[in-house]
């Protein structure tokens, strides 16, 4: 089965072409992150109008790429949110549009499911349950994922998320936007030993996060601090330091309350380098498995939704002509996607044959 | 002759389909519910006719102005079926479906959609010989005391919902020139259909990379 999908959530068009047998054949992104800059954040409805010029073009290149034409399409899949409003409705509105004129099945994907699958698409992909760690510029959400579409949240942000945290605390320290990328890169440079600041929430039980606290601490610092390179750089330091520490702290919670040794970390900031580095040292000491996808692929993109796309069409699932787009939509009220077996490898294997 | 059309620019979501003069359509006042009817809308046509969309010559699509969310509906269903079937496409000002749908009332017609923000969308119409409307001048969003009536126009009719929210500013901007006005009009899939045949016939159709909006309104991050 061959699954096109397209993604047009938020300030990036992604589109990629799945293949059930051969993997993915193509996936292209174009980011609009530029053309927002200048705003310091993404205004939506320039958002969707630079998708409806983009999302057919690149459906055309990912075909080109792929080699193939509209009739080896056996699928379309695409996000329908959560997300912005106008953006989200471009892509299901192209997809269903091209599914219904090609008289294939079309199915709407969740995008945060689409990002705890990303995943999959590696050679060596987790086998269920696992925790999953969603961090990105709009989520921060600890998920137990018993299979393809079984979650069960475990806890979310009640503010901020951690990916909008950095970008804030970035724009504090004059870094621009979107900073967070260059916060990152500044700590680096910081002395951890400076400052310290608070890891919000972890004094209490629970997996719930909240972020928008640290970044009141980090403009306080600045306030009172010297304007100087070391100590925006030590600020900077300081400031990653709690937001790993603290989605560390919570991933071992959640681990530990659900007997899980399985975690897959997947959106935008599972990208950090420190993040990946924290993890990768958790993994070692409690023996913990942790999955990141490949870093193109931990911010949006098409391809995790073709994927997603796939599981759910090979399941049955499809729309009708009445489609829709959810600005906020609940990932446990996804229907479960059955398949034989308790891992996607095994089913791999029942289907192979 | 045979040619799809659709519209979501407004409050209402329409389908029709042209067929050798004849049209079967559907029409709907159904504000945020265009997602969830306009495909459903244009099966039915179709099945209604028992044409599939392969048999069709071309489409044609309300390309605004209108709602920014509605008309990009619009535009990405049309992109979709075009690029999937291969038709030539025609892009149709809402307004002038609006005019189309109105134009036995005066030789003018002045088409304006409320726009939101104290705003409206326009333009003035004159029906041509063919009885198809035709753009006099220029198509604009502005507050609606900044309408311009031109003095070479004699009589003239009002449609849409501009006239429904700002009767009297428009009334007194159109003076005694004005036979009357219909403020409950939305464009309908019908007009689209008889404009894009008409425009298809002189060589109206666009290619795929040029099936966009046409906002009018861009000033958008203020």
């Amino acid at each position: 089965m061959r699954v096109l999908g397209i993604e047009t959530s938020c300030d990036e068009t992604g589109i990629a072409i799945y293949d059930s047998d051969q993997g993915l054949l193509a996936h292209v992104l174009y980011s609009q992150v530029d053309m927002h800059e200048c705003y310091g954040g993404v205004v939506p409805e320039l958002a969707s109008r630079d998708h409806v010029r983009r999302v057919i073009p690149l459906v055309k290149t990912v075909l080109s790429d792929a080699g193939l034409k509209g009739r080896d399409i056996d699928g379309i899949a695409y996000t329908a949110g959560p997300g912005l409003i106008g953006a989200l409705l471009v892509g299901v509105a192209v997809g269903r549009s091209l599914a219904y004129a090609w008289g294939i099945p079309a199915v709407a994907i969740h995008h945060m499911e689409a990002h705890l699958l990303a995943p999959m698409l590696e050679d060596n992909p987790p086998m269920f349950p696992f925790i999953a760690l969603l961090v990105s510029g709009g989520h921060t959400q600890l998920v137990e994922v018993k299979q393809p579409g079984d979650y069960r949240m475990l806890g979310e942000s009640m503010d901020d998320a951690a990916g909008e945290a950095f970008d804030k605390t970035a724009k504090l320290l004059g870094l621009g936007y979107p900073g967070g990328p260059a916060l990152a890169k500044l700590a680096e440079q910081g002395n951890p030993a400076r400052f310290r600041f608070p890891r919000p929430m972890t004094d209490r039980p629970g997996m719930d996060f909240s972020f928008s606290g640290l970044k009141t601490y980090a403009l306080n610092t600045i306030t009172t601090e010297d304007n100087d390179p070391q100590i925006k750089a030590d600020i900077a330091r300081a400031f990653i330091d709690a937001v790993v520490d603290t989605l560390v702290i919570k991933s071992l919670r959640a681990m530990e309350e659900t007997g899980l040794r399985t975690l897959v970390v997947a959106g935008g900031v599972s990208a950090n380098r420190q993040l990946r580095h924290r993890l990768g040292e958790l993994s070692r000491q409690i023996g913990a498995l942790v999955y990141f996808p490949r870093p193109e692929f931990c911010t949006d993109n098409g391809a995790m939704i073709a994927y997603a796309g796939f599981l759910r069409l090979q399941a049955g699932q499809q729309e009708s002509l009445s489609f829709t787009a959810r600005s906020r939509w609940p990932m446990e009220e996804l229907q479960r996607v059955r398949y034989p077996g308790s891992g996607i490898a095994s089913w791999k294997q029942d289907t192979s044959g | 002759m045979k040619l799809l059309a659709l519209d979501t620019s407004t409050e209402a979501c329409s389908a029709a389909l042209y067929v050798n003069g004849e049209t079967i359509s559907r029409f709907e006042l159904a504000p945020r519910r265009h997602a969830e009817l306009i495909l459903p809308m244009i099966d039915d046509v179709l099945s209604e006719a028992e044409f599939s969309l392969k048999q069709l010559d071309a489409l044609g699509f309300g390309r605004g102005p209108g709602a920014f969310t509605g008309v990009r509906i619009a535009t990405s269903i049309t992109q979709g079926l075009a690029f999937a079937t291969d038709l030539p496409v025609v892009p149709v000002s809402s307004l002038a479906a609006l005019a189309q749908g109105t134009k036995d009332k005066a030789d003018y017609i002045i088409a304006a959609i409320d726009a939101r923000m104290r705003e409206i969308y326009y333009g003035i119409y004159r029906i041509n010989k063919q009885g198809i409307v035709e753009l006099n001048g220029e198509e604009h969003v502005c507050s609606p005391d900044k309408v311009n009536i031109p003095e070479s126009i004699t009589s003239c009719y009002g449609a849409g919902t501009g006239w429904l929210h700002y009767e009297k500013i428009l009334a007194g901007r159109s003076e005694k020139k004005l036979l009357g006005f219909d403020g409950d009009r939305y464009p309908n899939a019908i007009d689209i259909a008889t404009l894009a045949v008409a425009a298809f016939n002189q060589g109206g159709a666009v290619p795929l990379d040029r099936i966009l909006p046409v906002y009018l309104r861009d000033n958008v991050t203020g």
